[in-house]
Parts: C-alpha cells; structure tokens; sequence
C-alpha cells in the first residue's frame, strides 16, 4: 500500500501547532507567516548576519540523507547549530541500510540513540510522512525533499527571499520557468504562492514538462518565455532533472536553452528591477545564461544565506510547539488532580 | 487595578540618577528591553539628549523558560546599532523581578561583544523574589514582591498597581 501523502493532521499537534513540517498541505496561511516573521527575527537588520542563539541546548537533530544534497544538507546543518543542537549527519547510503536493515530499524535504533528531531532526503515520494508516522510522539521529523513529492523548506526559504527584496506577495506577478513536472520544489513553491494570495501565478515550459491538469493548481500556464515573462516580478528558474526523467521528454539540452533558458535580453521582457531566483545546483548553458546567474538581478546566494534563517524558524516554532503543548498538558494534569482533592475531601 | 500617578516623576528621577553615575557622559550606550524597557528607554533617551541611537535588546531566544513556555508570540530582532566592545552600556527594564530576563539580556549582549561595563537602570524593582544575584543599579520606585505592577504605553506611559489578591489565582 502507497502511503498517503496529504492526511491533514499528521504535521499538526492537538492544538493545530506544527509538529512535523512535511509538506505545505494542509497547513494554513498562519503557519507561513509565523515561519517567515519568526525567520526575520533570526537576522541582524544591520549587518544581515544570523547569530547564534541557544534555543536548542540539549537537544539532538539527526540528518538523515538518502540521496545526495549539499545546499541543503549543509545550511540544515548551520542552521542547527546556529540554534545550539547537537548535530549528527548519517551518510546512509553508505551505512545499515546497505547491508539490509529495514528502514524502520533504522529509524528505530536512531530513535535509541535519544533524537529529538530527524531531517530527511529521500527519493521516494513520502517517505518523511513515513518516519513522522513511525516516530515515537517526543520526536519530530522535518522533510528535506523527498522524491518528486515535496521540498516545503526551500519554498519557504523562496517565499522569505521574495517578500524581503520585493515587499508583499500578495501583489506580486512569479513565473516559475522549466521542469514543472518532475520538481518538489515547484509544487511546494505553488502552494505557498498560493496560500499567500500571490496575485498571479505562472509556470512556463514545455508540454512535456508541466504536469497533465495544471490548472487544477490554480497558475497560468506559458509555452514561450516572452508572453510568459512579460510584466513579472520574480522568476524562478528551476534546475532540468535529468536523472529524473524517463523516455524522450527533450531533444536535447542545447535546443532547451534555445527556447528556455533565461538570457539577459528574455528577461528584459520581465518588469525592470525583476528579481531571478533558482533552488540550485544551477546548470549554467543549460536553464540559466552565466551573464544571467552572475547578473545583478540574481538573487540566488542570498536564497541560501536566507535558507538558515527560514530552517532555524521552522525547527524553533515546532520545537516551542513541543514545549508550550507539554506545559498546558501539565497544567490540565494539575488542575484535574486538585479537583480531585477538593471533590475527595467534600 | 489601581492606577497610580504619572509615570513622569519617576523617569525624572531615574535621568538625575543616570546623569550623577560616575560612569555617565553624553556618549554612553542605552539598550532598552522589549518592549516596557524599550518604553522606558525611549523617554530616557530623549530626556538626557544622548548621542548615539538607542538600542533595543529582544531576549526570547535567551529565555531559559523555553523548555516550558516555547516562544513568546511575537519576536523581534534585537536592533544595537553601535559596537559594543568597550563601553559602558546603560540597561533598562521596566520591572525588576526574578532576574531572569537581566540574565537573559546580558547572555544576549555578550553575543555581540564585550562591554566595558553594565549599569542596570529599573523602573521598578519588585524586592524579595529574586530568584539570581542581579540587583538595580539606578532605580526609581521599589514594591514588595506581592506587589505586581503593570506599565501600559508607550504614550502615554501610566502604572498600574495589581491588588496581590488578583494576582493569587
């Protein structure tokens, strides 16, 4: 049986609190704007620099990696240490897993080993709300990618970038331009685009990249990068997957940068002062002309110095979450055990 | 609620202190806590006429409550528009009670850098429930620890008594 990808409540704690953070479904726009104001606390508005803080003490984060990442295997980590965790990064392609332990074993002997939080990358589809299923309930897990599913940190860490270098999103026009139908980050992009009201949407490729009903997503949908860039204030770039992709779906990668990729004069036909971002690793000659990713409109390093900031909030919010539900939990034990008392003594 | 008097003669008070502090000149630094240190702060600093920009110091990632209360709703960054190595700092609060906030200001302040000296300015110091070694410096008005005490602002600034009966819930 495939596991479900969307049951509603799994992220959420009885108090309709991030407990994990799996995906951007089923969450509300609260839950985005609690991340992104608590991210831009995390950030020195003089120097831009992200401090230490020490939030976690005491509290240990595995980073498990199943498939290969450095952005965001590396800024997760920085991340956590900047909030003062103890870190632990398991290579697992190179471990247990190889010599055919059970991925519930993993997690399980991982869970001994006294983790108070799992980041996982995985190639498969849902295999971050398999752990958050499996886990015990002190535990919590957040998604790092996994397979074509879901990627919910860089799109917060894209929604932080906008909203700090362009203003309100919700008067903005983002295109996102390429390979729509194999990315996790372009699907968790689209949900919060959409869930902070963006004031268009638009995904621009080639048939063969866009996913069968993308109006059922609520975007526009462009073959050409001249209608489709026309008038936006931010273009994402997104990298060709091409490990990710099975049959003839291009001709080749040379005609994709003749119709795709993002050159100075195709975006010129974007509002001036148009911000460029990509999720990276960027492909320089293949979506994106150096002159471009270079340029000065690319936003695409400071996507990932904001990067920190967004996976501190987001490890900071579900962690306070953890502690404020334990509290009122421990109150009510209070309040019914002296009411106990008092009806006892009557 | 007992409203008490205006809030005026006692941040007069506190500016006499502040100017007869031995380490006071034009150029020191002041931090207000957020957010009724930053109140205070704010009319302090304008009162003494001070050089440099007033700084405002968000302690919530210091708490040492986190473990139990999570974070406060809402959280800002701390703005210390100065350097901070080698100079005297005036730190303001509103209210002076356990000590934990102070605690959890200074760890903050030296994360930012080493200062010459710290010199805690109070509003009000709520005596006899110290839970830390941290004592006011300047201070204009001190309670018993049953006391409580709210201050509404920032304009205008006014107390509040709280009856020790309203608080014993």
């Amino acid at each position: 049986m495939s596991p479900r990808l969307s049951s509603p409540n799994l992220q959420l704690n009885e108090q309709g609190k991030l407990k994990h953070f799996l995906s951007l479904e089923g969450l509300k726009p609260h839950h985005l704007t609690e991340i992104l104001d608590t991210a831009e606390s995390f950030i020195n508005p003089q120097t831009n620099e992200i401090r230490k803080v020490p939030l976690l003490r005491g509290k240990t984060i595995m980073n498990l990696f199943f498939e290969p990442s450095t952005r965001t295997l590396t800024t997760f980590e920085i991340a956590e240490k900047r909030l003062s965790a103890d870190v632990l990064n398991l290579n697992i392609s190179t471990s247990a897993t190889k010599k055919g332990e059970s991925l519930l074993d993993t997690l399980w002997n991982l869970e001994s080993m006294q983790a108070d939080m799992f980041v996982i990358r995985h190639a498969e589809s849902g295999a971050a709300h398999f752990f958050a299923r499996h886990v015990a309930p002190h535990v919590h897990v957040m998604n790092a990618g996994d397979g074509q599913h879901a990627h919910p940190t860089q799109a917060m860490l894209d929604m932080f970038t906008i909203r700090k270098l362009k203003g309100d999103i919700f008067d903005l026009k983002v295109a996102i331009v390429g390979d729509i139908l194999h990315s996790r980050v372009a699907r968790s992009q689209i949900q919060a685009l959409s869930m902070l009201e963006a004031r268009e949407i638009r995904v621009i490729g080639p048939k063969t990249l866009i996913p069968p009903f993308p109006e059922a997503l609520g975007v526009h949908v462009y073959h050409d990068m001249k209608s489709g860039l026309e008038d936006v204030d931010v273009v994402i770039m997104l990298r060709l997957q091409s490990e990710r992709m099975k049959g003839a779906l291009l001709p080749s990668e040379k005609e994709y940068f003749n119709l795709y990729g993002l050159t100075e004069q195709r975006l010129a036909f974007a509002k001036p002062g148009a911000i460029v971002m990509h999720p990276g690793p960027i492909n320089r000659g293949v979506e994106i002309d150096s002159a471009v990713a270079d340029g000065a409109q690319s936003v695409i390093l400071q996507q990932v110095t904001y990067g920190i900031a967004v996976r501190m909030a987001v490890m900071a919010i579900i962690m306070s979450n953890a502690a404020q539900l334990a509290q009122s939990q421990n109150e009510t034990a209070l309040a019914d055990t002296l009411e106990k008392a008092e009806r006892e003594a009557q | 609620m007992t409203p008490i008097q205006d809030v005026n003669p006692l941040l007069d008070q506190l500016c006499n202190q502040i100017q007869q502090h031995p380490r006071f000149t034009s150029d020191i630094k002041m931090l207000g806590i957020r957010t009724g240190g930053e109140w205070i702060a704010q009319a302090l600093h304008q009162r003494l006429g001070l050089s440099a920009p007033l700084g405002i110091l968000d302690s919530s990632f210091y708490r040492d409550d986190f473990a139990h209360n999570g974070l406060p709703a809402e959280v800002q960054p701390s703005q210390i528009p100065w350097d901070l190595d080698s100079q005297n700092v005036f730190l303001v609060d509103d209210v002076l009670y356990t000590g934990r906030t102070t605690r959890a200001a200074m760890n903050e302040l030296f994360d930012y850098g080493r200062p010459a000296s710290i010199i805690l300015v109070t509003l009000v110091d709520r005596k006899g429930c110290r839970e830390l070694p941290i004592q006011p410096d300047i201070c204009a008005m001190t309670l018993e620890c049953n006391q409580a005490i709210k201050l509404h602002g920032p304009d205008p600034l006014t107390l509040s008594l709280i009856d020790p009966a309203e608080t014993d819930l």
